[in-house]
């Protein structure tokens, strides 16, 4: 093997971490088993909002194999659960921050609110007594929808949040939009749902947590897509422990999609019981208590309007959203529906203005939260929603609208905030339309109806802000830490690599694209190349893997220590070599003098920097191990057309999906097979908010209606389509990788091309709206009234 | 109260004194220490605790250890030999049929049982096949190409 073929990036190289996930050996948290283990269970609220007026645990402290019981008034001590971000509200005060206690303070207020951890010998024993504990409770009445939670008369959820308002927030320039929208020739108008979600991550949430007399130390291992962020958060905020005696590991997780990325109560509890009871404890959720507590996504309700002129320029677009925070404010849900999403309602548009007012508001239910895409899908799903519909009403194309609208020079300073440094949307929407025959779509629609269906196509050209984030941007905007992250590239003596990042992967892929970067840049072989993640005690620091930022801030910060490491390695080649450091090169894993045959494999540097026999001591350090912090300098956009073509049954509502085309940009790409599947994942999500998944609660009660995989339809392999993939690319400019990101843009893209495409196929049914998921019931329905 | 269990379980003799209500995932997992098989759902509805018994595909949360007497127990650990993974397996590989690895092992032996029913299972059989196996990552695609991968390479 020659040294180029080292070079394996944009390569589809098959991924390191399959085999042990094949052979059944992967080491996920439930499959960690400490000598000597307690099962914890925890007792949760039955009611969506109650007061407590008396627990009684003692029937069920003396049920057999019952270690410890602990409830909310023995957490002394103990603090609430901290928000990440501050939104600062329209009326220049803090957003309404109201306590998150780790287990119930005298009031429940969703159902699945923590109320005792119970720690048994068993996890039968566990939940036996559980069943013991008497919880005298008032019920009080419940709001779970949050326009509901808005109107005069409302339970009032906290006492620190007057009318369950938690902020108004706002951006944009109001008084240019309103001067726009009175000159508009046409102005398209919009009311929409944006459905909650439930992640349902196929691994549960769960965490083992052990105590050791020895240093007075904990570990937790837990479910995390951040575990130094799970630390950080819980023993400065929570526990008031110092970070030095927690050591967090998220070993293999089994997917994420953003609910892994939180502080949740149920490790928090048992971090502080695994003192008290001297013994491991471990938890892992059953599938009912994760549709019940893990934190949800989505959940808006809006109005949005968009300006155009004659032409179909856009002039304004005015929304306003009202969004559900749940019971709690988890840890970054404040920033989803503002920073994450009225920032991105530009669009792949010129539009010069734009504003957006957000109320978010406290509900009787689970958390919402952060969720695949994250403000965004919801962004663009307003944005495309109101194109389609605007060229729909103006009789203009769907490509047509969106070419007279794109943003074609670059950087385009947005006017919410952003500053787009690159893309090229025609592009996408070219291929796309090629891979969707948008041309023969006429024939189809035809032919279709003559067997009686509808068909339709949608279009949707959406654009994220992932690479997250710039720290000081970020910081400004409210968030309350650091956006950077941390890589760590250790050459042993022997010549092989370990890398330590602060990104976490669940999924992504990561010991198979980092190693390509790594063994690309040193020229070395990708098997030299071990990655590491997930564990606070090996890793320096590290912000986690969560808005699509992995390659374009991890793999940017594992560059920069590699560069390091070349820096120092020409260092030694150049004292090994008896030449000027200024004529070292350093290709394909050789250090050579320029214009000369003189050279050191990079093994035989590493090896000098560890057995320093004729080595530059009196300048230079033993050793061939540094680390980088990487804080971006901007965002970056991924953004692309996705193209969904469908065929609707009129007399029984199903809507089939014949053709989804994607053409995205993701900036350079490390391994394409990765990238596609990234994409195929995304689009599951995207056509499941679209077509199937949503979230409800009982109106009256508060229960959950969608708590099991019988009620909350997940898709699954008959539901979907082959998708068609393809990419353009537009490197990324701030960033040496010129990496974008491509997690997300799948859930991003998809729901709004899809309804589009049902839009379309109902119009000749007269069907003007409906909202997501476009069920057969809720189609069929849409279709009758339409008749009447 | 426990019950005496005798089984197979990847070619190996086990006998064990267990208690009555055991599912067999727990005695699987918590038992024998095999933690290949996973739990997902505990309803029975996303199959990540699927193994073979006596060659069918099993949910292994939906059946008491003890209903599996005598049988022959196949789980993701016992699939590869001498180091060499089953077509399946290395079809998953091959096509990038899996990403975050948790429904992986139920998803391998569900798709085994399929392709023995099936040899020569088109895309539309293999989705409707899998319907028992639920997969939040990778959108299926991937493991459908990999199921008809490893079918071929199976009735080779």
């Amino acid at each position: 093997m020659g040294a180029n073929d080292l070079n394996t990036i944009g390569q589809s190289v098959r991924r390191k971490e399959d085999y042990r996930f094949l052979i059944g050996a992967g080491q996920y948290t439930d499959d960690v088993n400490p000598p000597h283990h307690t099962h914890g269970y925890f007792l949760r609220s039955p009611h969506a909002h109650a007061k407590i007026r008396k627990i009684d645990a003692s029937k069920a402290k003396a049920a057999p194999g019952v270690v410890g019981i602990y409830t909310g008034a023995d957490l002394t001590g103990v603090n609430g659960l901290p928000c990440g971000w501050l939104i600062t509200g329209t009326d220049g005060q803090p957003m309404k921050e109201p306590p998150h206690p780790v287990l119930a303070q005298g009031k429940v207020r969703y159902v699945g609110d923590g109320i005792a951890l119970v720690i048994a010998e068993t996890p039968d024993q566990a939940k036996d007594a559980a069943e013991l504990i008497d919880v005298d409770y008032e019920v009080l009445p419940a709001v779970v929808n949050p326009v509901d939670a808005l109107k005069s008369g409302a339970p009032q959820i906290h006492d620190g949040a007057p009318g369950n308002k938690c902020y108004t927030w706002a951006l944009g320039d109001k008084a240019a939009v309103d001067a726009a929208f009175a000159k508009a020739a046409h102005v398209t108008k919009l009311d929409i749902v944006n459905n909650r979600l439930i992640p349902n991550a196929i691994e549960p949430r769960a965490a083992v947590a052990s105590y050791s007399r020895a240093d007075d130390g904990y570990t937790l291992y837990v479910t995390s897509q951040n575990p130094h962020v799970e630390r950080l958060l819980m023993t400065a905020f929570v526990l008031g422990l110092p970070e030095t005696k927690v050591r967090v590991i998220a070993p293999d997780v089994g997917g994420g999609f953003g609910s892994k990325i939180y502080l949740y109560p149920e490790e928090t509890a048992m971090v502080w019981a695994s003192k008290r009871v001297n013994r491991p404890i471990k938890w892992t959720a059953e599938r009912s208590e994760s549709f019940l507590s893990d934190a949800h996504g989505r959940d808006h309700v809006t109005h949005a309007e968009l300006a155009l002129d004659k032409d179909g320029k856009f002039l304004a677009m005015r929304v306003h959203t009202t969004a559900a925070m749940g019971a709690y404010l988890s840890t970054f849900a404040s920033c989803i529906p503002t920073i994450l999403y009225a920032t991105l309602l530009a669009g792949q548009y010129t539009t010069p203005a734009i504003y957006c007012e957000v109320t978010a508001v406290f509900t009787n239910t689970a958390p919402v939260d952060a969720y695949r895409g994250a403000g965004r899908p919801e962004a663009t799903y307003v944005v495309e929603r109101l194109v389609h519909a605007a060229a729909a009403e103006m009789g203009i194309a769907q490509d047509e609208i969106r070419r007279r609208n794109f943003i074609r020079k670059f950087p385009y300073q947005t006017p919410v905030a952003l500053l787009y440094d690159t893309g090229g949307y025609d592009a996408c929407l070219d291929e796309a339309m090629k891979m969707a025959d948008v041309r023969g779509f006429a024939a189809r629609k035809a032919e279709a109806a003559k067997r009686g269906k509808l068909r339709g196509l949608g279009y949707s050209s959406y654009i994220e802000a992932c690479g997250i984030a710039p720290s000081n941007i970020a910081g400004a905007l409210g968030a309350r830490a650091g956006l950077y992250e941390v890589g760590e590239v250790r050459v042993n003596p022997t010549g092989g690599v370990t890398v330590f990042t602060g990104s976490h992967s669940h999924g992504q892929g990561h010991e198979t694209t980092f190693s390509q970067v790594v063994a690309s840049r040193l020229g070395i072989p990708i098997e030299n190349v071990e990655i590491v993640h997930g564990d606070t005690g090996r890793i320096p620091f590290g912000m986690g893997t969560y808005g699509s930022r992995s390659l374009a801030v991890g793999g940017t910060a594992i560059i920069k220590a590699l560069d390091k490491v070349v820096a120092k390695g020409k260092k030694i080649a150049a004292h090994l070599l008896e030449a000027a450091e200024a004529d070292i090169e350093f290709k394909d894993g050789k250090f050579s003098v320029a214009g000369t045959d003189r050279s050191k494999a990079f093994g035989e540097v590493a090896l000098a920097a560890y057995v320093p026999h004729n080595y530059p001591l009196d300048k230079l350090e033993p050793g061939l191990d540094e680390t980088a912090f990487y804080d971006p300098t901007n965002f970056t956009f991924p953004a692309g057309t996705h193209i969904c073509e469908v065929e609707v049954d009129p007399e029984t509502g199903v809507v089939q999906i014949v053709d989804f085309s994607a053409c995205d940009d993701f900036g350079n790409i490390i391994n394409p097979m990765i990238v596609e599947g990234q994409v195929h994942g995304g689009l599951a999500q995207g056509i499941g908010q679209a077509l199937l998944e949503c979230c409800v609660y009982d109106q009256e009660t508060g229960q959950l209606l969608t708590g099991s995989y019988m009620d909350y339809a997940m898709p699954r392999a008959a539901h979907l389509p082959s998708f068609k993939v393809a990419t353009k690319v537009t490197p990324c400019t701030h960033n040496p990788l010129g990496a974008k990101g491509c997690g997300e843009a799948g859930a991003i893209g998809a729901p709004a091309a899809l309804m589009n495409a049902v839009h379309d196929a109902l119009s000749s049914a007269g069907v003007k709206y409906i909202d997501m998921p476009a069920t057969p019931h809720r189609v069929w329905n849409a279709i009758q009234a339409a008749k009447h | 109260m426990s019950v005496a269990l005798s089984l197979t379980v990847n070619g190996k003799a086990e006998r064990a004194e267990i208690d009555p209500r055991t599912l067999l995932v727990e005695f699987i997992r918590n038992d024998l220490g095999l933690t290949g098989t996973h739990v997902g759902c505990d309803t029975g509805q996303c199959g990540a605790c699927t193994v073979l018994i006596d060659g069918n595909a099993v949910k292994a949360c939906t059946i008491l250890a003890v209903q599996a007497e005598a049988a022959k127990v196949t789980t993701i650990e016992g699939l590869a030999s001498n180091g060499e993974m089953h077509p399946m397996q290395a079809a998953f590989k091959e096509c990038h049929g899996l990403q975050c690895g948790f429904c992986t092992p139920g998803m391998v032996m569900s798709a085994i049982d399929l392709v023995q029913r099936h040899p020569n299972a088109d895309e539309k059989t293999i989705r409707a096949e899998l319907e028992g196996n639920l997969c939040r990552c990778t959108g299926y695609q991937n493991i459908v190409k990999a199921v008809a991968q490893a079918a071929a390479a199976m009735r080779r």
